[in-house]
C-alpha cells in the first residue's frame, strides 16, 4: 500500500498526527494541573482519522462532529493556539471562551462546531449536506460521531432521509469501543456498525481506522461517491482512545492487554516506520520536526495563558443576531 | 446523627424501596456496570442483579419511553438521566406520554415513574450542559417536580416520589452529590408539595430550592451580621407549589426575595411573585425581588458564569433593596 501514498503525504501524516498527539497529551498535563476547567476529552490513538481524511478531502468539504473535538480544528489547519485559547476560556479563543472544550467551530475552516449533545450532529450534518446539494454546490460534509451516539434515534431518522434525498454527506463512526464505560456489545446486538446504514440501503464499510492509508482511501472513495451526486455513505472507522473517556474516567472497564494491542498499531510510529524505510526522512530529521512541534505546543500553552479572560458582559453578545436585543435583568 | 452524602442518601432510598417493592427498577446509561457516572447506584448491580438495575444505550428517547410503557404495565420504574440536559431528548415522552397518561385513558392508566438526575449548571460545561429545568417541567400539568437541596431532604423526597402513583421529575445536582448531611439510620419520608422553612425570622422572606439555596445560606450569615432576621424558605417541591407557607411568611415579613438557579423568563420567581402579589398584597412593604440565571444561554469561560449564576453577594444586594437599605 506503500507506494500508493508518497513522501509528501506520510511526512504531513507524521506531523500533524504528532501535533494532534501532543497538543493532546500537553492538554491533559494542563487539565491535571486544573489550568482550565469543564471536561477535556482528549483524542489520543484516534489521530489517524483526521490525518486521513485531511489527506482525501477537498479544501472546502464541510466537518461536523462530537465533543471530542480538539484535534479537528488542529487537522483542518485551524491555528492550534485558538483551540488552546478557547480551552481556557479566554477572549481569543475560536468561539472567545464561549465554547470551551466541546465545542470547537471553525468557520474558516468550514468546522461546523463540535457538538456535545451525543447524536445531535447527526442530523445537523445532513442538513449542512442539504444546502449544499440545494446551493448546487460540489462540497462533501463529512458528519463525526462515537459508537456511543449510534445508538441514538436520530440516527435512524436522519439516514432515512439522507438517502432519500441523496444527501452528500459521509457519516464517519469514530468506533473507539466504547461511549464513556459501555463496550460496542453492551449496546446492541449489532456490533458491526457499518450495517447500521442497511436499512436504508445506505453504502457502507468498516475501516481499520489505526492506518492513515486505509482511512484515506475510504474517504477518498465514499467522499467521491457523495460528490458524484449519488448520496450518503457511511464509514465505520475502528480506532481506540488510549485514554479514558474524559480525564475523570480511569477507565477500569478494559483490560491493559486490550490498550497495548492498539498501541502496537499507534499510526504515528506506523508512518514513522514507513518514512524511516522508504527513506523519506532520517531520524534525525523526524527528530528536528518533533522538536518544532514540542516548541508550537508551548507557544499555544504561552499564547492561551497570557490571553485575557472575556469580560462578563460579553455574555450578552452572540446570543441574538439582533444587536439591541432587550434582555431580562437577573438581580 | 450520622453523616453521610448526597449521592448515598438517593442511594439509600432507591435501594430501601427497592427492596421492600419488586416492581420497582433502576435504568439509565452506566447506571450498572460502571456504578453510576456520578455513583449515585455504585453497589446497586451486585445487590439488585441486571434484571432490575439496568444499563441503557445512550437512547433517552428509547428508554424513557421504555420505562413509561412498563410503569402503565404495572412496574415502577426509577430512570436515571445522566444529567437532565440529556432529557431533552426525551422530552416528548415525559411531556406527551407520561404526563398525559392518566387524562387520556379517563384514570385508567396510571404512570408511577421517577425520572432523576443532575440538573442545573455543574461548573464549565457550556450552554447545552448546564441548564435548569424546574420551571420548564413545573409549567407540565400531569407531572411533580422535587428539587431537593441537601442529603436529608433527598432521602426522604426520593422516598415519598418512588411510592408516589404519580410521574415525578426529580432534580438533583452534580454539583450536590458530594455534599454531606445528617441523615437518620430510620425510615422516614418527607410529603411531596410541602415547602420547609429552614430558618424563621422576621423582617425578609428568601425563598428558593435546590443547590442554589447555598448561596442564600451565605448570605444570610452576612446579613444576620448586620442585624437582619431573615426567614428561610426551601421549597423542595415545585409543583405542586406550596404557595401557603411562602404567603404567610410574607404576611409576618412583609418583604419577599426569591431566589433560582434557572432563567428569569416565566420562572418559579415570577409564578411565586404572580401569587404573592394575589394573596399578600397588602402585607408587602417593597416590590418583589428575584435573582435568577442570566437570561443568556450559559457560556464556557469564568468571567461568565460569574456574571451569569445568582450568588450570595446579589441576594444581599436584594435583601437591602426589599429593606430600603440600599
Ligand atoms: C444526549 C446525551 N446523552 C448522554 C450524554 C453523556 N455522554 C457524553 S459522552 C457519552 C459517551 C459517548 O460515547 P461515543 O459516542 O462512543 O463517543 P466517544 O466518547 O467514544 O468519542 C455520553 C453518554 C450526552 N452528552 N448527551
Ligand atoms: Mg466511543
Amino acid at each position: 500500500m506503500a507506494k500508493k501514498f508518497d513522501k509528501k503525504t506520510y511526512l504531513k501524516w507524521f506531523e500533524s498526527m504528532l501535533l494532534m498527539r501532543r497538543f493532546e497529551e500537553k492538554c491533559g498535563q494542563l487539565y491535571t494541573m486544573q489550568k482550565f476547567g469543564g471536561f477535556c476529552h482528549l483524542y489520543i490513538g484516534q489521530e489517524a482519522l483526521l490525518a486521513g481524511m485531511v489527506s482525501a478531502m477537498h479544501k472546502d468539504d464541510n466537518v461536523i462532529t462530537a465533543y471530542r473535538d480538539h484535534a479537528h480544528p488542529i487537522a483542518l489547519g485551524t491555528d492550534p493556539k485558538l483551540v488552546m485559547a478557547e480551552l481556557y476560556g479566554k477572549k481569543t479563543g475560536t468561539s472567545k471562551g464561549k465554547g470551551g472544550s466541546m465545542h470547537m467551530f471553525d468557520k474558516s475552516k468550514n468546522l461546523f462546531g463540535g457538538h456535545g449533545i451525543v447524536g445531535g450532529q447527526i442530523g445537523l450534518g445532513a442538513g449542512i449536506a442539504f444546502a449544499e446539494k440545494y446551493k448546487g454546490t460540489k462540497r462533501v460534509t463529512y458528519c463525526f460521531m462515537g459508537d456511543g451516539a449510534t445508538r441514538q434515534g436520530i440516527l435512524h431518522e436522519t439516514f432515512n432521509m439522507a438517502m432519500m434525498w441523496q444527501l452528500p454527506v459521509v457519516f464517519v463512526i469514530e468506533n473507539n469501543g466504547y461511549a464513556m464505560g459501555t463496550s460496542v456489545e453492551r449496546t446492541s446486538n449489532v456490533t458491526k456498525l457499518h450495517e447500521l446504514g442497511e436499512s436504508y440501503d445506505m453504502p457502507a464499510m468498516p475501516v481499520d481506522g489505526m492506518s492513515p492509508e486505509a482511512v484515506h482511501e475510504a474517504f477518498a472513495k465514499a467522499a467521491e461517491h457523495a460528490r458524484k451526486g449519488k448520496g450518503p455513505y457511511l464509514l465505520e472507522m475502528r480506532t481506540y482512545r488510549y485514554k479514558g473517556h474524559s480525564m475523570s474516567d480511569p477507565a477500569k472497564y478494559r483490560t491493559k492487554e486490550e490498550l497495548a494491542a492498539y498501541k502496537k498499531e499507534d499510526p504515528i510510529e506506523k508512518v514513522r516506520e514507513v518514512i524511516l524505510k522508504q527513506k523519506y526522512a532520517t531520524e534525525t530529521a523526524l527528530e528536528k520536526i518533533a522538536e518544532k512541534i514540542q516548541k508550537q505546543v508551548a507557544e499555544c500553552v504561552e499564547f492561551a495563558e497570557q490571553s485575557e479572560l472575556p469580560d462578563g458582559s460579553e455574555l450578552y453578545k452572540d446570543v441574538y443576531v439582533q444587536k439591541d436585543y432587550p434582555f431580562l435583568k437577573h438581580y | 446523627m450520622r453523616t453521610i452524602q448526597f449521592r448515598e442518601a438517593l442511594r439509600e432510598a432507591m435501594s430501601e424501596e427497592m427492596r421492600r417493592d419488586e416492581n420497582i427498577y433502576l435504568m439509565g446509561e452506566e447506571v450498572a456496570e460502571y456504578n453510576g457516572a456520578y455513583k449515585v447506584s455504585q453497589g446497586m448491580l451486585d445487590e439488585f442483579g441486571a434484571k432490575r438495575v439496568i444499563d441503557t444505550p445512550i437512547s433517552e428517547l428509547g428508554f424513557s419511553a421504555i420505562g413509561i410503557g412498563s410503569a402503565m404495565n404495572g412496574l415502577r420504574p426509577i430512570v436515571e438521566f445522566m444529567t437532565w440536559n440529556f432529557a431533552v431528548l426525551a422530552l416528548d415522552q415525559i411531556m406527551n406520554h407520561a404526563a398525559k397518561m392518566l387524562q387520556m385513558s379517563g384514570g385508567q392508566y396510571k404512570v408511577p415513574i421517577v425520572f432523576r438526575g443532575g440538573n442545573g449548571s455543574a461548573g464549565q460545561l457550556a450552554a447545552t450542559h448546564s441548564q435548569s429545568f424546574e420551571a420548564m417541567y413545573a409549567q407540565i400539568p400531569g407531572l411533580k417536580v422535587i428539587t431537593p437541596s441537601n442529603p436529608y431532604d433527598a432521602k426522604g423526597l426520593l422516598k415519598a416520589a418512588i411510592r408516589d402513583d404519580d410521574p415525578i421529575v426529580f432534580l438533583e445536582s452534580e454539583k450536590m452529590y458530594g455534599d454531606k448531611g445528617e441523615v437518620p439510620e430510620g425510615e422516614y419520608l418527607l410529603p411531596i408539595g410541602k415547602a420547609h422553612i429552614v430558618e424563621k425570622g422576621e423582617d425578609v422572606t428568601i425563598v428558593s430550592f435546590g443547590k442554589i439555596i447555598k448561596e442564600v445560606y451565605k448570605a444570610a450569615e452576612e446579613l444576620k451580621k448586620e442585624g437582619y432576621k431573615p426567614e428561610i424558605i426551601d421549597l423542595r417541591t415545585i409543583r405542586p407549589l406550596d404557595y401557603a407557607t411562602i404567603v404567610e411568611s410574607v404576611k409576618k415579613t412583609g418583604r419577599l426575595v426569591v431566589v433560582e438557579e434557572s432563567w428569569p423568563y416565566g420562572s418559579i420567581a415570577t409564578e411565586i411573585t404572580y401569587h404573592v402579589q394575589q394573596n399578600a398584597f397588602d402585607y408587602l412593604d417593597a416590590p418583589v425581588q428575584r435573582i435568577t440565571q442570566a437570561d443568556t444561554p450559559f457560556a464556557f469561560s469564568v468571567p461568565f458564569i460569574e456574571e451569569s449564576l445568582p450568588n450570595a453577594k446579589r441576594v444581599i444586594d436584594a435583601v437591602k433593596k426589599v429593606s430600603y437599605a440600599s
